[in-house]
């Protein structure tokens, strides 16, 4: 879809509206936690363990209090807290739950667990105090990977245990193993879904403020889900939640990574509360990498039984999650999402799964964006080329014969969701075309003369977003629920407030939410200031994550507008002394059917109703309304991403030389941010393709700690990309919305290994693992070729 | 990321900073090497000197049959200047190859020389054009080639109290070039080549082989004795044993050399 970047047309739904909170980010002027500055605030930095496991035997603070400026040096013994950190997630009640204490009691667990914390002045001298904390640690043996944690005899995370197992998610139909047996061929396939590090722009901070006199709490920190954080603080800390205010400043990126409560965020509010003044704790880049969650770290065996024709008949996958040293928030759920979603949008009726969540000394990992679905679209859409390539039919058309069709909609799928709508036939076509797949093989050709390699890769996907309805969450294991909540505010000038409880650290709401705002009320967009992420305003919000933020914020606003619109009827048809049937609604004013001389604007009513000199029975002053909403179903966005790469013969270095993705997020608000989310998401997904892994040695300790040896594409790495869309509403919502936010990075990797080894097929290459750097790539080659 | 407490001077002449690090101070140039190590406490110099205020210390100009290059002339003006383009491609190709536009406009060929980093593009492409640095300390002013400058991994002969002056590159490396190979669009080479074809014979130098920037000994007698191109390639990595790492394997790097000294022999004999 060609969007004009550069002119703003008007600012309803459907506009490609310039993003209003862009002029502050990009002159400089957001304001981020390390911006904050309270009187009398000091600064933290926290001692962590250089050992991947180790007994603390001691703690010596005494030269890191005789330093000038250090005001005090927090351990476990010292810092005032009731409990370690909580995990909300629990599925099948019997997840294991090790303590995850404030800062670490007697064991360390992984490099980089948190052990002491130096409050000073400032950062530099705080800095100068850690390294004169004198810890004493017996190193422990190690396990890191996940695989091997399961195996006997392997060394235990968790002494308490008997094994490194977490817990076991199984989801077996009943048909399986005649299906499996009926099978004309199994095809295997094993896919290392390496561990990366999400890498917000913006590292976490945060300052606790705990006041003495009247005991409440201020925290401002980076997050993606300020009333989780409140919650969890209220607990961890042992005051009221009535006490506790959660400031969310703005946040430069999330990813996932701020879809927590962390250590840090509990640590700031009891040192706060022990040294009586506000602390403030920035991350930084090197600590960020051990110190903040890790995503994927997943490795999956595939067993596709098929019939002569490709279809799948029988699916089983067993796989084993690395969950690292602890379970953070979600940590549990990330892989159960996964789960839901192995067999894509392929009509897979029997299926067997098995995925074994494990322990290791590692940082812990939750949710990345995409979080457990990435994992699961990369492996099956991995697995469909395997598929193709041994019945030696296209990958385009191995796909079409398992496609779930329009007409199985809404489609119960094997692992227990309702998929809501989807014509994924028609998105390929379209995809198809926008790629010229059919002139593929002469471009082929021409690369071949050239000397390199040329292959052309598809992924075809399902998600399932908009997380999510209450009892599913808590069928789930999941101790909270997924509504959210809006409330739609009218200032007596006719001027509106929206108070969202989603959480934008990257999204655009108050844009979106002022372009539906003006849509369903009359009030331009230019006259609406959205607010978020602060517990002093809203009843409780949910936060942003899982693409739920249209697909249930959204929602949550379009109920309370229409609750608005509605009381300004009944105002209306008071004040023109008129039945409320006999108005109609213009877009911005009631009037009088087909009588427009005789109209009530919506800033009229506003102000009407402020004044209330002359309200209708049973009615309020003001015209606000609030909505809690708990959505029906999830959504389910699907999409085709096509990539074509160019692979160096003498050194392995892939080219991706076009990208082309078709996504379907149903009805779009401002195409302008959807196509920003969709290139986003790419460039992570080809990150994770080419570039990134968060690798751990033997001995736990992390060999891609800085910025050096964690490869990050920058601008100059993305490739031309060509988006487009097809829009399928969903019905489950009545706006038609799915969401966007993980949709490029769930749909990005696997086309780009697909395309990489399918220039490479002509060596008799059937597979290459993640990040395919040059040297893997290389080796690969010269494997098969030798 | 968090460096310690520091003491910090600029000097404004070549004296001035002279006498900061024969009283203890480590030189700063570009700050592009020594700030991050700084950052990640693998250096934590109680002073500094900045070097940025000696204005001696900057640009390039033609003396005899070299061209002296002030220490501090960053990667962006070497990559940038008319003589060096003129009479030691190599090293300009090598600069406009560093990093981003950003690390070019302050990082410095002194400093390059200085950090000695075992993945630098500077080193190997000054030891294929054969230059030299005028190295000034209490004693006096000496010139080290730039082969006998780097010993180890940030490792060279200059003594805490010298600073390195100037550079001096041949006039006579115009038939050279730098190939270099990295992962992402901007990045450090996981190998880079220099290769320079004089009056007097080939001589190519690689970056990221081992713990210093090396001569490709094989490659430069095979091609001097008349050999074919191939049999030098199959030379290129002789001697050589690169670390493997997250990068790839020694077989993998010593490969690689090969074939970045036939692009860079290529393209410099083009020239
Ligand atoms: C993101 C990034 C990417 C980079 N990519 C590359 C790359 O692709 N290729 C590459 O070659 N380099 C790369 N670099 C390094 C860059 O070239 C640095 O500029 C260079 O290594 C050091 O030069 P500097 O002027 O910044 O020196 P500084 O960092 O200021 O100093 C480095 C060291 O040299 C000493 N020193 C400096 N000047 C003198 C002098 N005149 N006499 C004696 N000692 C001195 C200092 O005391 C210090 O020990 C990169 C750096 C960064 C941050």
């Amino acid at each position: 879809m060609a969007v004009d970047y550069t002119t703003q047309t008007t600012g309803g739904i459907g506009d490609a509206v310039l993003r209003k909170e862009d002029r502050k980010f990009v002159t400089g002027e957001g304001r981020y936690v390390d911006d904050l500055k309270l009187p009398a605030m000091l600064h933290a930095v926290f001692v962590r363990s250089p050992f991947g496991h180790a007994r603390i035997t001691a703690i010596d603070t005494s030269a890191a209090l005789a330093l000038p400026g250090v005001h005090a040096v927090l351990t476990h013994a010292t810092l005032p807290v009731e409990t370690g950190v909580l995990s909300a997630s629990n599925p099948g009640g019997d997840v294991r739950h090790p303590e995850q204490a404030i800062l670490a009691k007697e064991f360390a667990r992984y490099a980089g667990e948190p052990v002491a914390m130096v409050i000073a002045d400032d950062r530099y001298i705080a800095r100068d105090g850690a390294d004169l904390v004198h810890v004493d640690y017996d190193p422990l043996p190690v396990v890191v990977d996940a695989e091997k944690a399961l195996e006997p005899g392997a060394p235990l995370v968790h002494a308490e245990y008997d094994s490194n197992l977490v817990k076991t998610l199984e989801h077996v139909t009943d048909g399986f193993d005649d299906a499996m047996a009926k099978a004309a061929r199994v095809i295997k396939l094993r896919v290392d879904n390496q561990r990366v590090t999400p890498m917000p722009m913006e590292t976490r901070g945060c300052i606790g403020d705990w006041s003495d006199s009247t005991g409440e709490v201020t925290l401002y920190t980076s997050t993606q889900v300020a009333h989780f954080v409140r919650t969890f603080v209220s607990i961890v800390c042992g005051t009221s939640e009535a006490k506790v205010r959660v400031v969310t400043p703005d946040v430069g990126g999330g990813f996932g990574a701020k879809l927590n409560t962390y250590r840090e965020e509990f640590a700031v509010c009891a040192a706060s509360h022990a040294v009586g003044r506000p602390i403030k704790w920035i991350e930084d880049r090197t600590e960020n990498a051990v110190a903040t969650i890790h995503g994927r770290a997943q490795v999956q065996y595939y067993e596709a039984g098929v019939d002569d024709n490709g279809r799948i008949v029988a699916l089983k996958f067993d796989a084993v999650q690395n969950n690292g040293a602890y379970n953070m928030l979600l940590t549990p759920s990330i892989s159960h999402l996964t789960l839901f979603m192995v067999p894509g949008l392929y009509d897979i009726q029997d299926i067997s799964i098995r995925i074994r969540q494990t322990f290791t000394n590692t940082t812990p990992t939750d949710a990345y964006r995409g979080a457990g679905r990435p994992e699961a679209t990369h492996g099956i859409e991995r697995l469909m080329d395997a598929i193709a390539d041994d019945l030696g039919i296209d990958a385009a058309e191995v796909r079409r014969r398992n496609f779930i069709q329009p007409e199985q909609f809404p489609y119960s799928s094997a692992t227990g969701l309702i998929y809501d709508s989807g014509e994924y036939e028609a998105n390929l076509d379209k995809a198809l075309e926008l790629s010229d797949y059919a002139g593929f093989p002469a471009r082929r050709a021409e690369s071949e003369q050239n000397g390199k390699h040329r292959g052309i890769g598809l992924s075809t996907y399902v998600e399932v977003c908009g997380l999510a309805p209450s009892a599913v969450t808590a069928a789930l294991g999941i101790g909270a629920p997924g509504w959210e909540h809006s409330t739609v505010r009218l200032h007596p000038t006719g001027k509106a407030t929206v108070i969202t409880g989603t959480s934008p650290h990257g999204q655009g709401h108050a844009t979106s939410w002022s372009q539906i705002t003006q849509t369903e009320l009359g009030i331009p967009f230019d006259d609406v200031e959205v607010i978020h992420g602060d517990t002093a305003f809203q009843p409780y919000g949910l936060g942003t994550y899982g693409s739920r933020s249209l697909a249930v914020g959204g929602i949550a606003l379009y109920r309370s507008l229409g609750k608005v619109r509605e009381k300004a009827r009944e105002l209306a048809a008071h004040l023109l002394e008129c039945s409320i049937d006999d108005l109609e609604w213009t877009g911005t004013a009631w009037q009088v059917k087909g009588s427009p001389d005789r109209a009530k604007t919506i800033q009229e009513l506003a102000y009407a109703g402020w004044t209330s000199a002359s309200l209708p029975e049973g009615i309020e002053p003001v015209l606000e309304a609030t909505t809690f909403h708990d959505p029906p179903n999830f959504t389910f966005p699907n999409g085709t991403h096509v990539c074509e790469v160019e692979i160096d013969p003498e050194t392995g270095r892939i080219e991706i030389l076009n990208y082309t993705a078709v996504d379907d997020c149903g009805n779009v608000i401002n195409p302008l941010i959807v196509d920003g989310q969709v290139h986003g998401g790419i460039i992570q997904g080809l990150g994770q393709a080419l570039f990134e892994e968060t690798v751990y040695g033997e001995d736990g300790q992390m060999l891609t700690p800085t910025l050096v040896e964690y490869l990050v594409p920058s601008a100059a790495d993305v490739p031309p990309m060509t988006l487009s869309r097809t829009v399928t509403p969903s019905p489950s919502n009545p706006l038609g919305v799915k969401g966007i936010g993980e949709a490029g990075t769930i749909g990005a990797s696997a086309a780009i290994v697909n395309a990489a080894v399918d220039a490479l097929s002509g060596l008799g290459i059937r597979h290459l693992e993640m990040p395919m750097q040059p040297g893997r790539v290389w080796k690969a080659m010269q494997e098969a070729t030798s | 990321m968090i460096p310690s407490t520091l003491e910090y001077t600029k000097a404004r002449s070549i004296d001035e900073a002279l006498a900061a690090v024969a009283a203890g101070a480590r030189p700063l140039a570009g700050g592009m090497s020594l700030l991050p190590m700084m950052r990640l406490r693998l250096a934590s110099p109680g002073a500094v000197v900045d070097l940025g205020g000696v204005p001696e210390l900057v640009g390039v100009c033609e003396d005899g049959d070299e061209l002296a290059v002030g220490a501090m002339t960053t990667h962006r003006a070497i990559a940038n200047d008319p003589l060096i383009a003129r009479h030691c491609h190599v090293v300009a190709q090598a600069a406009a190859g560093v990093g981003s536009m950003t690390i070019r406009n302050r990082g410095t060929i002194g400093g390059s020389l200085a950090h000695a980093d075992p993945h630098g593009d500077l080193p190997a492409a000054i030891l294929a054009a054969g230059g030299a640095v005028i190295v000034r300390g209490p004693g006096g002013e000496r010139r080290v080639d730039v082969g006998d400058l780097i010993t180890s991994y940030l490792t060279t002969t200059i003594a805490d109290d010298e600073l390195i002056t100037q550079v001096r590159l041949p006039k006579d490396a115009a038939q050279s070039a730098y190939a270099k190979f990295h992962r992402r669009a901007i990045d450090w080479s996981i190998i880079g080549v220099g290769v320079s074809i004089g009056a007097d014979g080939v001589r190519a130098a690689a970056t990221g082989v081992g713990e210093r920037p090396m001569r490709l000994t094989g490659f430069e007698s095979v091609l001097d004795g008349g050999g074919s191109l191939e049999a030098a390639i199959a030379r290129a990595a002789e001697g050589l044993s690169p670390t493997a790492d997250l990068d790839g394997s020694t077989e993998y790097k010593q490969h690689l050399v090969g074939v970045l000294a036939a692009r860079a022999y290529a393209e410099a004999s083009s020239r």
